[in-house]
């Protein structure tokens, strides 16, 4: 399926990497997800690119912030549990208005076979959205490019908090036994 | 462990306005609480940043700060209880390794804001160890002045990222409240470096 694209330069897996840099982020914070594993790959091997390993999912919202006052843009790669641990720190994005822009791969969300990941993962958008972040979903391929590049442009152009979500379906399931 | 250990014997408002003197191109971001406060008392400034919020990530928005910005020394000023609930992060930082970001911990040993519950570090938690631990290339554990001067000139020589625990006393100043609007603080702050607001 193509959601299973590996990151060959033609997928959604590649143009999350690519339309970040086209809007200029030079900081890629991250907790590593299998699907994020092309952007994170491309964020490492890019000299132009801060890429940011995170103990957890907060420490992004301190270092994007810290960034932006620095100049700079930046992105934040973490999947639907993460998003949990954010809740109490995107105070700093409300009550500053830092642009902040996540990109949410999504779990406990179709076909999920843990089901200790459905609780986060139904409760995702929402919890953002009780902070104030602006959300949108990708369940298509080709709405990956477009939808991330709106989001951007309403984080950086806008000072707000936007989250694109990656849908567990166009990530595909994770396989279990082998 | 007890409370033999907690803290320390400096004024807390001598050693960060020591810090601060003559601060030069220094940018600085606060923990809540009584570390804002304390750098408030020693002058606001326009390349300040003081969190009033999101506890744990004074030490991060210095680690996002020193990576913009590798010209400028970057000091990170905040307590035990803040620095306790990021601890992941000084790992976070250690990878990094930015050469021109240091962290100040004044650690009395308290949560002073909230009336001055024991901490972790007052149960006997060396916050320098667990930096050290991380792979930070330089901790101190100060306890006089000497120590404060010496932090002093290697933050401003940004010779390389550095841990300070500071003993400081379990008492609170009077509070010098920093402006509350974040919004404000970050323009001021980002126009002071030649940004301007969307």
């Amino acid at each position: 399926m193509t959601g299973m694209d590996p990151g060959d330069g033609t997928g959604w897996r590649d143009d999350v990497f690519r339309v970040l840099k086209a809007h200029g982020v030079r900081h890629v914070a991250y907790v590593p997800d299998a699907g994020h594993s092309a952007a994170i790959r491309a964020a490492e091997a890019d000299p132009e690119i801060q890429a940011v390993v995170l103990t957890t999912e907060e420490e992004g919202l301190g270092y994007l912030a810290g960034a932006w006052l620095g100049g700079e843009k930046g992105a934040l790669l973490l999947q639907s549990s993460g998003v949990g641990n954010c809740i109490n720190t995107l105070a700093l994005q409300a009550c500053a208005r830092f642009p902040l822009l996540m990109v949410v791969t999504m779990r406990g969300d179709w076909a999920e076979f843990n089901a200790w990941q459905n609780p986060m993962g139904q409760a995702t958008e929402a919890a953002l959205r009780l902070m104030g972040v602006l959300t949108w979903r990708a369940d298509a391929p080709e709405d990956v490019a477009p939808l991330l590049h709106g989001a951007a442009t309403m984080a950086f152009n806008g000072d707000a908090a936007c989250a694109l979500l990656l849908g567990q379906r166009l990530i595909g399931e994770k396989q279990w036994v082998k | 462990m007890g409370e033999v250990n907690a803290g320390g014997a400096l004024d807390r408002r001598a050693v960060v306005a020591r810090l601060l003197a003559d601060r030069a191109d220094l940018l600085v971001v606060t923990g809540l609480g009584s570390p804002s406060y304390d750098v408030m008392a020693a002058g606001d400034h326009d390349g300040n940043y003081y969190l009033w919020a999101a506890m744990g990530s004074a030490a991060t928005v210095g680690l996002g700060l020193a990576k913009a910005q590798p010209g400028r020394p970057v000091l990170v000023v905040t307590g035990d209880g803040e620095m306790l609930m990021g601890l992941g992060a000084l790992a976070t930082l250690a990878v990094q390794n930015p050469p021109n970001l240091s962290i100040a911990v004044l650690d009395n040993g308290h949560y002073g804001e909230t009336g001055m519950q024991l901490s972790h570090a007052g149960r006997g938690l060396a916050l320098d160890r667990v930096a050290a631990a991380c792979g930070f290339g330089w901790t101190a554990a100060i306890d006089d002045m000497a120590g404060v001067d010496a932090l002093r000139a290697r933050v401003a020589a940004r010779a390389g990222l550095s841990f300070a625990r500071i003993g400081v006393r379990a008492e609170n100043p009077p509070r010098v409240l920093p402006p509350r609007d974040g919004v404000h603080v970050k323009n001021r702050f980002r126009a002071a470096l030649g940004f301007q607001p969307i």
